[in-house]
């Protein structure tokens, strides 16, 4: 539906993942490090786990009246002389956007970093628009300056080694120096800051709504947001309607936790409160401030099977613990949303058909709905997903039919048993010395890079009676 | 319980477990019958399919006073998603009836026989790997290393990252396995790290995929169920 299905199977673009070094090594040492800083912060702050349940408390109740709390935020940023828009899909959304670039001339846009706006593929219809769109977030810019897309919710250029961030500045900046963050950082901040004087429009996402004062909520380490807010004549903040929050005091309980899941600080270094445009008196902000609410996909699972998963904050935790994802990295999802809960969102926002393959990318481990903030349980909705594509037909038929007669064989204790010895009469040909190290068709893509044993001579059920003797003696 | 891969592959497991138990005073019968809890095709969505295994597997059990198994996935599929899995009211409330009954091994050995000190079978270094289910499932994590720790006649070390997935994942294993073989390889390499002679596992998906890792690089460590280094218990 919304974004295009991926040119190439999932488990070539894994394949290709696993033999890229770069990506190995960036992987490793950043999803380590997030790990281990998330687990300190929590170890150091005993009334986390409370929080946590509190902030799915909220959220789970915010669902219940999604309308209302979306309603009061609507009136509340109005009175404050903000627009609102609705879109349902990405496409309305790109196309508010694009109508307040055209009616307020913007020639250049400086972004904070939005997955929202990665979602919709917004820089694409900016740049199609003749409206320049500037990534402002380190990661985002050096993505862009590498045409690639985020490889991480909330570190996307995370595949990326310092060497080779040296290497793209070289080339698409002119600016040869070492592979030293702090250096690369010096430079784009001198890149950007001409940018940000320059740009008419800024565009951010939001990472909350307070719907009682009409506050939108940015979480930032890096000062971008501040400036994408502040400092062009138009703001367009680009929020999932599902972003919306009660009140202040809600506020108060996910940021205590937000940025613990994400990066392991107490708290970002920046968290603004964006409240309209500037008003008589103030000496900063916007001249116009719209809020664009983006439903694509999420209104339909309020009471969709998929609903748990509107409660994410879109903190990243999960992508960091998943061993798939640590293995292959985003950019073999081939969605905008990687990671575990990534696979849940790509199917909210284009139906459970895109997932039929990601679904299964998971070994169902838990580790992410363990590390979720909010405790989402995302594998039993990734089972979910599997059994809906199964049931709709959507799964491929040779799978249907092979787990159909698994199915048929594990009712019936004879044909079991009949099974089991005829598997035993198989695999004579290929054990070796007690193990088997090679099989034929898709049984080889276990054998191929492990042994499996084969079928005991006599099973378990086959030995009982002479263990119930022995019982007995 | 036997579980189809310890009945198929690790027949040896199950007998250990009979032996062991039957040391501890506890007469052990072995229900005619049995294939498989279902789990495969519930986590790959064939709920239907899964419900009736389930169904079979209730009845085959009524009888139990307690129900041991010897994997923590097999253990979570009885005790939390047969109750789901059965919506007739008399079918659930049965299958309650079962979780409540139902035991991985070294919770049972622990909990509910309160045996934590045995000699070891095996002798040299062990170490642990956490199986998901039995931890993040079931929320071990604590009896085996209790056995494991106490067992004389051999010495325990963690192993780091024993909460990481072994990448088995059931059918995950063969649908993405160059995934799954490069999660283990990480695991594997942190096994071989501690200088360990075994590494133990409660569940036989894991020992599978590690003990296939573990022969194709011709290791020396060798991955053993819990059963298989309890010895006499003291």
């Amino acid at each position: 539906m919304s974004e295009p299905a991926p040119a190439t199977p999932l488990r070539e673009r894994a394949g290709r993942a696993l033999a890229d070094p770069f990506l190995q090594e960036a992987l490793t040492i950043a999803t380590t490090k997030f790990i281990g800083l998330r687990r300190e912060a929590f170890g150091e702050f005993p009334e986390g786990e409370a929080l946590r349940d509190r902030a799915r408390a909220i959220k789970e109740a915010t669902l219940q009246h999604l309308d209302q709390h979306l309603e009061r935020l609507i009136d509340n940023v109005e009175r404050r002389g903000g627009h609102v828009h609705y879109a349902t899909s990405g496409e309305e959304a790109r196309e508010v956007v694009l109508a307040i670039a055209r009616r307020t001339r913007a020639r250049m846009a400086v972004k904070s970093k939005s997955m929202a706006t990665e979602e919709i593929h917004l820089n694409e219809a900016l740049e199609a628009a003749g409206v320049t769109p500037v990534e402002t977030d380190l990661g985002e810019y050096i993505i862009q300056l590498a045409h690639e897309r985020p490889s991480h919710i909330i570190a996307p250029a995370i595949h990326k080694t310092k060497g080779q961030v040296a290497e793209l500045f070289a080339r698409e900046l002119g600016r040869e120096t070492q592979p030293d963050p702090e250096v690369l950082t010096r430079i784009a901040r001198a890149e950007l800051r001409e940018k940000f004087l320059q740009a008419d429009m800024g565009i951010s996402g939001a990472n909350f709504g307070v719907a009682d004062t009409g506050t939108i909520v940015l979480v930032t380490n890096e000062g971008n947001g501040r400036m994408v807010t502040s400092l062009p004549r138009v703001h367009v903040a680009v929020m999932g309607v599902e972003k919306v929050i009660p009140s202040m005091t809600d506020l108060a309980v996910f940021l205590a936790i937000l940025a613990k899941s994400a990066t392991g600080q107490k708290l970002s270094v920046y968290t603004s409160l964006v409240n309209g445009p500037r008003r008589g008196g103030e000496l900063e902000g916007p001249e116009e401030f719209h809020l664009v609410l983006l439903d694509n996909g999420r209104i339909g699972q309020v009471a969709g099977p998929l609903r748990e998963a509107l409660s994410c904050l879109r903190c990243g935790a999960c992508l960091n613990v998943c061993p798939v994802y640590r293995q292959i990295g985003g950019h073999a999802y081939g969605y905008t949303y990687p990671g575990p809960i990534g696979i849940l969102l790509t199917a909210m926002l284009n139906g459970a058909g895109a997932v039929k393959d990601l679904a299964h990318a998971s070994s169902l481990c838990g580790a992410c709905a363990d590390a979720c903030p909010v405790r989402i349980d995302i594998p039993r909705m990734l089972i979910e997903l599997r059994r809906e594509v199964g049931e709709r037909r959507i799964a491929p038929w040779p799978e249907r039919v092979a787990f159909g007669a698994f199915g048929r064989v594990l009712r019936r204790p004879v044909v079991y048993r009949l099974a089991t010895r005829l598997g035993r009469v198989l695999q004579r040909p290929f054990v070796r010395r007690g193990s088997i190290r090679r099989l034929p068709l898709f049984l080889g893509d276990w054998t191929r890079t492990r042994d499996l044993p084969p079928i005991a001579a006599r099973t378990f059920q086959e030995r009982w009676a002479a263990l119930e003797r022995e019982g007995l003696s | 319980m036997v579980t189809c891969l310890a009945d198929m592959f690790f027949p040896e497991v199950g007998e250990a477990i009979v032996r062991l138990l039957r040391r501890l005073g506890v007469a052990v019968e072995f229900p005619r019958g049995q294939t498989c809890c279902g789990l495969p095709l519930f986590n790959s969505g064939y709920h239907a399919d899964a419900a009736a295994i389930a169904r079979r597997t209730v009845a085959l059990f009524e009888g139990a006073e307690s129900v041991v198994v010897p994997s923590g996935s097999c253990a979570w599929m009885v005790k939390h998603e047969y109750p789901t899995l059965l919506t007739d009211p008399a079918e659930r409330s049965a299958a309650e009836r079962l979780a409540g009954r139902t035991h991985e091994l070294s919770q049972f050995l622990v909990q509910r026989l309160g045996r934590r000190r045995f000699r070891s079978a095996v002798g040299g270094r062990l170490t642990y790997h956490d199986s998901c289910h039995l931890l993040r499932g079931l929320h071990e994590s604590q009896s085996p290393r209790g056995l494991l720790g106490n067992l004389r006649g051999s010495e325990f070390v963690e192993l780091p990252g024993a909460d990481e997935c072994c990448g088995f994942g059931g059918s995950f294993s063969v649908r993405l396995p160059e995934v799954s073989t490069a999660i283990l390889a990480t695991k594997l390499a942190n096994v071989e790290a501690t200088g360990a002679d075994c590494v133990v596992a409660c569940d036989a998906g894991c020992l599978m995929q590690m003990r296939g890792g573990l022969a194709r690089r011709g290791s020396r460590v060798r991955a053993v169920h819990l059963a298989e280094v309890l010895g006499d218990p003291e």
